[in-house]
C-alpha cells in the first residue's frame, strides 16, 4: 500500500527479471509485483495466426494488450506458442494502423479514380460504397457485385457477409482466400467422403506409428504440431519413422527418417505407385472386408484443362496473328492456349495408356467438371498398371544429383511403411497437395492409399489435411464463404439447401441464386473483363495473394470500377482500392475460429478497437441499412440466361415492404433481438461489446451519427443462426456460452461430447447412428450425403445405359492419373519456381512486418537457389537477380545456404515481402475441379539483375 | 625483413595514433583514452589475427570497410543505393580503438561473402589470407573465427519450450554451426524442446543468429572465441573420440608436473615439519 509509483514499477520490473532468471524472490517483494499487475486482466483467445488453433491469453490493461502466454489449459498447445505466437501482443499496435475511413478524392473533395487517399467519415464512405453498388448492380446484376473473403474471418464476420451477399445482394461472388489455399482439400473431402473436414484429428499424433508428410514444411507452417510429431518420434525412435515427400529440402526434412526430393508434380505418381505395390505385389495387404462394406471404386473424366481462361472469354478476345490476344501477351498465352487443347507427353503417356491415349494425342480439354462415375476393381486395377517402380522413378525423381537407386530403394521404404502389417500411419499435407493444377485429383489419391489398407478414420491412422489459416474450416468452409457453397456443407445449385437457407434467413423462396460460378480468381477475371465493377476485399490481401498479379491490379487502378478494402494495416489491396476502411482487429472484436481438427473456439472483445477502426461484421451490417427490399429483390437475368424472380410481392406476404432494409430483414429481426444484452451476466459481464453497445470513442457510423450499438447479442446472434444450419446434420456445434468456458470443441458436438474420429461407428455418433440405421455391421459409415448416387461405367467413360448406382455410407476410390502441370521448364524458362511461407511471417505480411522482432529476424524474402545452378548463371550468394516468368519479373536476393535447399533446377521465393511480389511471376492456373490456383510451380529464368 | 615490416607497422600504428590525439585535442583525451585501451568485446573482420597482433599489424587504412561496404552484393534491392556496411571503422565514442575495423551483428551482421571481399585488399596482414583458405586453395568463409555464438539459456525462448529457433535458421551453416537438439518437454506430455546448440567448430561467428533473435536483447550473441571459449585439460582424452587426442596435442614429458600449496614444499622439508601432538 504504501509503495508509490515509482518503487511499483520498480518492483514489478526485478519480479519479472528474477523469474525470467530462474531465481527465488522473497515473498515480501513478490506480493508487491503481484500488486503491481493487479490490474491486469487475463483472458483466453486463440492465436491470430496458423491452423494449428492454439489457445493464449491475453492480459489486457489501459484499454491495450500488455502481454500475452500460451494457454496452459489449451490440448492443442498446453501453454507453448511459436515465435508469431510469441507477438499476438504486439499486432494490433504497428504505428501505421489505419485509423480512418480514406477515400481517392480530387481537390473538390469528390471521388476521383486518380485522386490521392484523404480522410472521410464513415457516413461518406458508405455513400460512396452504396453509389457504386447500385452502380454495378445496374449494369452486370448480382454478379457484378464482389468480394474477396477470408479464411481469417471470424465466424460470425463470416456469416455476416455471406448472408448479405447472398440473401441481400443474391450474389454468390464471394470467395474466400481459402479457395488459394484449402478448395483441393474440401473438393477431395467431398469426392471422397461426401462432406468436408478431416476424419481424424491432432491426437492421431500422439498415437500413430509414422507420420508422413507430403509438400508440407510443417515444421515452419505448423510449428506446435511439428513438436508433437518431434516429440512422438523421441518416444520411440526406432519404431516411429517420419518420412518427408517434398520437391525441395526444408526444415521438416531434418527429421526425416528418410527424405524423398520429387520433380513437381509427380506426387500424382508417387502416390500411384504405393497403391501399384499393394494392387499388385501386395495384395494380401488389402482389407477387403473394409473395402468391400465401405468402398467403391470411381473414375472421371482426365481433359479438364488447368483451370485458366478460356477461348472467347473477353480479355483473350481478339486472338492475333502473332499469337497475342487480347490483354494477353502471346508469351502468355503459350501456356493459356493449354487450356483449350494440350500434346501429350512422353512423360505423361504412359500414365494415360490405361485411358486409351498415347503420347503426342492432342487432347482437347472442357472446363472442369467435378463428374464421375463408378467403375469395377479391375478397371481401377488396370489404371495402376503403369505406376511400377521402374516408370515412377524415372519421372519422379527430383533431384538431379541423386542417384535412381538410392531414389528406388527410398520408394519402395515408403510403399512398405504404408503397407506394414499393423503400423499406423498418418499422411500430412498442406499447400503441395493443395495448390496443384491436379490438386483434387492428389488428393483423392492419398485416401486411396488409405482404404485399401483400412488405415482411415482410426486412431493413429489416416491422410490428414493440415489447414492454412486460423478459420479456413472454422468460418470458410463451415459457414460456407464459398461462391457455390451455403453453411454447413449446402450448396447453391440445390434448391432443397436454397429452400432451406431460405426459411432460416426468412426471405422469399427463390430469392437465392442458383448460379455460383465466381470463384476468386473468377472474379479477378471478371473485373478484368468488365463484368464485376463493386469488389469489397474482407480480411484478406486480394491483390498481394493472387498469381498473375499485373493483371488484376490493372484492372482495379484504370477500368470503370469501384474496388474497397477493409484492413488493419495499409497492404498492396489497400493501395489498389478506391476506398479503404479501418477494421477492427482479432482481439478488438468478439470473435471465434474454427481449426484443422475441427475445433471451434471463441473469443470476447479484449479491447477498443484503435482509431475508428471498427469489426467487419459492422461494416457488413452498416452497409445493410442502405439498401431495401425494391433495391435488391427484383427480377434479373444472369449472363448465362438464367433467370432470379422478382420476390419482392413474396416478401410482402412475410411482413415486409419495399423500403424494409436488410439492415432490418437479416439483422435486426425479430430473432436477433430474442439475443438479449444482459451487462451483468456471463460471458458478457465486464467485457466490450462495440457492435452491440457502441463505445467510449463514440464513433460515428453510417448515418453520420454516434453509433449507439445495436441493442442486441448480435454476435452469438449470428453464432446461433449459424450453428442451426449444421445442428443435427453432422456438424453440431455446442451452444455460444459453453465455449465461452472451454478451450475449443471438436464438431460434431452431441450430448455435450466433441467427436475424435469421424466416420468410425465406435468414435463418432453420426456413424453409429448411419450404421445402425443401414442395418450394418461395419466399423464406419461414411455417411457424407454429397454425391451418393452416380453414373456406372469404366476408365475411359460412362455407360448410361448401365443407370446410377446408389452409394450409402460408402467412401470412394478414384482412379486418377499422372498428368504434367501446364507450364513446365524449357529452354527459355529453365528453372521451376516454387512459392510458400516462412514461419516468421503471415501471408502477406500486414501484421507480422509490422512487429520490430520479427521484421529484423526476416526483412525480406530471399531466392533459394541451388549453389550449383547460382554458380552456372554467375550469380553470387547476396547478389539481386531478376526472377523472371512469362508473366512478369521481380528482383530478389539469391540465398544458397540456410533453412531452403532446392534441388538443381528449382527456386524458392516466399511470397510475404510485398517488395518481392513473386505473384506477379506465378500463373494463375488452378485445379480445374477446385479452381485453386497452383502456387508451387511455373517456369521461370533467374539473370544476374 | 619480417621484422622490419613488422617495426613499419608498428610505426605507421603509433604515427597513426598520435594524428588522432593531436586531431581530437585536449579535451576529449579522457575518453581517448578509454578507447586507446579498448573493449577487449570487439568482433573483427574475417581473418583477423589474434587480438594483439591484429592491433600490432593493422594500419587502419579502412581498405576492408570500404571492401565490405562496396561489394556488388551490397545493394537495397528498391533504391539500388548502397546499404550500411558490416564492417565499421572505429570513431571516437565507438569504445573501439580508433581506426580499426569491426563490426556489431545486431546492426549489421557479416553475411559470410563467399569471395570476402575485405581480406585479400589488407595491405599489411593484419587480415591473414592464408588462414582463409581450404584445401584447394581457394578463399573459404567457413574458416574464419570471428567470433563465437552463445545462447544464453534463461532468455531463450525456444528453451521455455516455444518454437522459434529463428537462430537455427538464418544460420549459413544451418545444422553445422547451430543445430537443433530434441528434448521431450515432460511438463506438456505431448511437445518437443528445439534447442538451439552451437557448435564452435564451425561457427564463423557471422552475428546472423544474433541479428535474427527475437527476444528484446538477444539471447544468442557472437562474443570473441578467447571469450566465449573455455579450455579442458589435455592430461584427458575422450575415450569414446578417437579424434579427441588431436585437442591434447604433444605434451612435452619435462613439463608435465603438478603443484598445489600442499605439494609445495619438498619431501624431506615437510617431513622434518615435526607434527605437534
Amino acid at each position: 500500500m504504501a509503495l508509490n509509483r515509482r518503487e511499483f514499477l520498480k518492483s514489478a520490473a526485478a519480479a519479472s527479471a528474477a523469474s525470467a532468471a530462474g531465481i527465488a524472490v522473497p515473498s515480501s517483494l513478490s506480493a508487491a509485483a503481484t500488486d503491481a499487475q493487479k490490474d491486469w486482466r487475463w483472458d483466453k483467445a486463440a492465436c491470430r495466426f496458423c491452423g494449428t488453433g492454439c489457445g493464449i491469453m491475453l492480459a489486457t490493461k489501459g484499454g491495450r494488450i500488455v502481454a500475452v502466454k500460451g494457454d496452459p489449459a489449451a490440448p492443442v498447445n498446453r501453454g507453448l506458442n511459436c515465435i508469431k505466437g510469441y507477438f499476438n501482443a504486439k499486432i494490433m499496435y504497428g504505428a501505421d494502423r489505419l485509423k480512418t475511413p480514406l477515400l481517392r478524392m480530387n481537390d473538390k473533395g469528390e471521388f476521383d479514380k486518380h485522386g490521392k487517399f484523404r480522410p472521410v467519415s464513415w457516413k461518406r464512405a458508405f455513400d460512396e460504397m452504396e453509389k457504386y453498388a447500385k452502380k454495378a448492380l445496374k449494369a452486370s446484376g448480382p454478379e457484378g457485385v464482389a468480394v474477396f473473403a477470408s479464411g481469417q474471418y471470424t465466424v460470425m464476420e463470416g456469416y455476416a457477409a455471406q448472408k448479405m451477399m447472398k440473401a441481400g445482394f443474391r450474389s454468390n461472388a464471394i470467395d474466400p482466400n481459402a479457395r488459394h489455399c484449402m478448395a483441393s482439400a474440401v473438393v477431395g473431402f467431398y469426392q471422397t467422403f461426401g462432406i468436408d473436414e478431416p476424419s481424424g484429428c491432432y491426437d492421431d499424433i500422439e498415437i500413430t506409428d509414422t507420420i508422413v508428410t507430403w509438400g508440407s514444411n510443417m515444421a515452419e507452417m505448423h510449428p506446435i504440431l511439428w513438436s508433437r510429431v518431434t516429440d512422438r518420434k523421441l518416444s520411440n525412435p526406432d519404431k516411429v519413422k517420419v518420412v518427408n515427400i517434398q520437391t525441395y529440402t526444408h526444415r521438416t526434412c531434418d527429421l526425416g527418417d528418410f527424405n524423398i526430393i520429387f520433380s513437381p508434380s509427380t506426387d500424382l505418381a508417387l502416390w500411384n505407385y504405393i497403391a501399384h505395390e499393394i494392387v499388385y505385389n501386395h495384395p494380401e495387404a488389402i482389407d477387403w472386408d473394409f473395402v468391400k462394406e465401405n468402398i467403391v471404386f470411381t473414375a472421371g473424366p482426365l481433359n479438364i484443362g488447368y483451370g485458366m481462361r478460356r477461348a472467347g472469354e473477353k480479355s483473350i478476345t481478339p486472338v492475333r496473328a502473332d499469337g497475342s490476344a487480347g490483354k494477353y501477351s502471346a508469351k502468355e498465352m503459350e501456356i493459356i492456349n493449354k487450356e483449350m487443347s494440350k500434346k501429350i507427353s512422353a512423360k505423361e503417356a504412359p500414365a494415360l495408356a490405361p485411358y486409351g491415349i498415347k503420347e503426342g494425342d492432342v487432347m482437347k480439354n472442357t472446363a472442369g467438371t467435378l463428374k464421375h462415375w463408378k467403375i469395377s476393381f479391375e478397371e481401377y486395377k488396370k489404371s495402376l498398371e503403369p505406376f511400377t517402380l521402374d516408370y515412377v522413378a524415372k519421372i519422379a525423381k527430383g533431384d538431379p544429383n541423386e542417384s535412381i537407386d538410392s531414389f528406388k530403394k527410398k520408394l519402395k521404404m515408403l510403399a512398405d511403411l504404408y503397407i506394414e502389417k499393423g503400423r499406423k500411419v498418418v499422411s500430412f499435407w498442406t499447400m503441395g497437395m493443395n495448390q496443384h493444377t491436379r490438386g483434387t485429383w492428389v488428393n483423392t489419391l492419398s485416401y486411396n492409399v488409405h482404404f485399401l489398407l483400412n488405415k482411415q478414420a482410426l486412431p493413429g491412422n489416416g491422410a490428414f489435411s493440415l489447414t492454412g489459416q486460423p478459420s479456413a474450416c472454422g468460418t470458410a468452409r463451415e459457414v460456407g464463404t464459398f461462391c457455390h457453397r451455403l453453411p454447413a456443407d449446402m450448396m447453391v445449385k440445390n434448391p432443397k439447401h436454397r429452400a432451406h437457407a431460405e426459411k432460416i434467413w426468412g426471405i422469399p423462396a427463390g430469392t437465392l441464386n442458383p448460379v455460383g460460378n465466381q470463384h476468386i480468381m473468377k472474379i479477378h477475371r471478371d473485373i478484368e473483363d468488365g463484368v464485376v465493377k463493386f469488389a469489397w476485399v474482407n480480411v484478406c490481401n486480394a491483390y498481394q495473394d493472387s498469381a498473375s498479379a499485373s493483371h488484376w491490379i490493372k484492372a482495379a487502378r484504370e477500368m470503370d470500377n469501384f474496388i474497397v478494402t477493409s484492413d488493419g494495416y495499409p497492404g498492396i489491396s489497400a493501395m489498389v482500392s478506391d476506398l479503404v476502411l479501418p477494421s477492427a482487429m482479432i482481439y478488438e472484436k468478439w470473435g471465434a475460429y474454427g481449426n484443422a481438427e475441427r475445433r471451434t473456439q471463441h473469443w470476447r472483445q479484449q479491447v477498443l478497437p484503435v482509431g475508428h477502426a471498427m469489426s467487419d461484421t459492422w461494416q457488413w451490417v452498416e452497409f445493410s441499412k442502405r439498401f431495401t427490399v425494391k433495391d435488391l429483390w427484383g427480377p434479373y437475368t444472369l449472363r448465362n440466361k438464367k433467370k432470379l424472380a422478382d420476390v419482392r410481392k413474396d416478401a410482402k406476404k412475410l411482413g415486409y415492404n419495399d423500403n424494409t432494409t436488410m439492415y432490418e430483414i437479416l439483422f435486426a429481426n425479430k430473432k436477433g433481438k430474442s439475443y438479449k444484452i444482459n451487462m451483468n451476466k456471463f460471458p458478457q459481464k465486464g467485457y466490450d461489446n462495440s457492435e452491440c453497445n457502441g463505445d467510449s470513442r463514440n464513433v460515428k457510423g453510417e448515418n453520420g451519427k454516434v453509433f449507439k450499438g445495436y441493442g442486441f447479442m448480435i454476435h452469438e446472434y449470428l453464432f446461433e443462426e449459424y450453428a442451426s444450419f449444421g445442428r443435427g446434420h453432422g456438424h453440431d456445434l455446442a451452444p455460444f456460452e459453453v465455449y465461452h468456458k472451454v478451450r475449443g470443441l471438436k464438431w460434431p458436438v452431441v450430448d455435450g461430447k466433441e467427436t475424435q474420429w469421424r466416420f468410425n461407428v465406435k468414435y463418432d455418433p453420426y456413424a453409429a447412428k448411419a450404421a445402425k440405421k443401414a442395418g450394418s455391421k461395419s466399423t464406419h459409415a461414411f455417411y457424407g450425403p454429397l454425391a451418393k448416387k452416380i453414373l456406372q461405367g469404366n476408365l475411359k467413360g460412362p455407360d448410361k445405359k448401365l443407370g446410377k448406382y446408389a452409394l450409402p455410407n460408402k467412401a470412394k476410390i478414384f482412379a486418377r492419373p499422372y498428368m504434367d502441370p501446364p507450364e513446365m521448364p524449357d529452354a527459355n524458362y529453365d528453372t521451376w519456381l516454387c512459392t510458400g511461407r516462412v514461419l516468421e511471417h503471415w501471408h502477406s505480411g500486414t501484421m507480422t512486418m509490422r512487429v520490430p522482432e520479427l521484421f529484423r529476424a526476416v526483412p525480406e524474402a530471399l531466392c533459394y537457389m541451388h549453389p550449383g545452378d547460382a554458380k552456372a548463371k554467375g550469380l553470387k550468394r547476396g547478389e539481386l537477380a531478376w526472377v523472371e516468368s512469362r508473366r512478369g519479373k521481380v528482383k530478389a536476393r539469391i540465398e544458397t545456404r540456410g533453412r531452403n535447399r532446392p534441388p538443381q533446377g528449382l527456386v524458392f521465393v516466399p511470397w510475404f515481402d510485398e517488395k518481392v511480389f513473386i505473384n506477379k511471376v506465378c500463373l494463375d492456373a488452378t485445379c480445374p475441379m477446385s479452381k485453386q490456383t497452383d502456387y508451387k510451380k511455373c517456369a521461370v529464368k533467374i539473370t544476374k539483375a | 625483413m619480417a621484422n622490419s615490416d613488422n617495426n613499419r607497422r608498428k610505426f605507421m600504428a603509433t604515427t597513426l595514433q598520435s594524428v588522432g590525439l593531436t586531431a581530437l585535442g585536449g579535451l576529449l583525451w579522457s575518453g581517448y583514452s578509454d578507447e586507446a585501451k579498448a573493449s577487449p568485446l570487439v568482433l573483427r573482420p574475417p581473418g583477423a589475427l589474434a587480438e594483439k597482433d591484429f592491433l600490432d599489424a593493422c594500419i587502419k587504412c579502412g581498405m576492408c570497410a570500404e571492401a565490405c561496404v562496396n561489394r556488388e552484393s551490397n545493394v537495397d534491392k528498391e533504391t539500388g543505393k548502397q546499404r550500411p556496411g558490416t564492417l565499421q571503422m572505429a570513431k571516437g565514442g565507438d569504445h573501439r580503438l580508433i581506426g580499426t575495423p569491426f563490426f556489431t551483428p545486431r546492426d549489421v551482421p557479416c553475411y559470410m561473402c563467399d569471395d570476402i571481399p575485405c581480406v585479400p585488399v589488407c595491405p599489411s596482414g593484419a587480415l591473414d589470407m592464408p588462414s582463409l583458405l581450404n584445401e584447394k586453395k581457394e578463399l573459404d568463409i567457413n574458416k574464419a573465427t570471428m567470433g563465437l555464438a552463445v545462447v544464453h539459456k534463461e532468455s531463450c525462448i525456444a528453451f521455455w519450450g516455444l518454437q522459434c529457433d529463428a537462430c537455427y535458421r538464418a544460420c549459413p551453416l544451418l545444422d553445422e554451426a547451430i543445430s537443433l537438439q530434441y528434448q521431450k518437454n515432460e511438463r506438456t506430455g505431448k511437445h518437443a524442446f528445439l534447442l538451439p546448440v552451437v557448435h564452435s567448430d564451425v561457427c564463423t561467428g557471422c552475428g546472423l543468429c544474433e541479428k535474427a533473435c527475437v527476444t528484446e536483447k538477444p539471447a544468442i550473441f557472437v562474443l570473441p572465441r578467447e571469450h566465449s571459449m573455455g579450455k579442458a585439460g589435455s592430461h584427458y582424452v575422450k575415450g569414446w573420440d578417437i579424434k579427441d587426442q588431436q585437442r591434447v596435442g604433444n605434451r612435452k614429458a619435462e613439463e608435465i608436473e603438478t603443484k598445489t600449496k600442499r605439494s609445495e614444499k619438498a619431501p624431506v622439508d615437510y617431513l622434518n615439519k615435526e607434527i605437534e601432538y
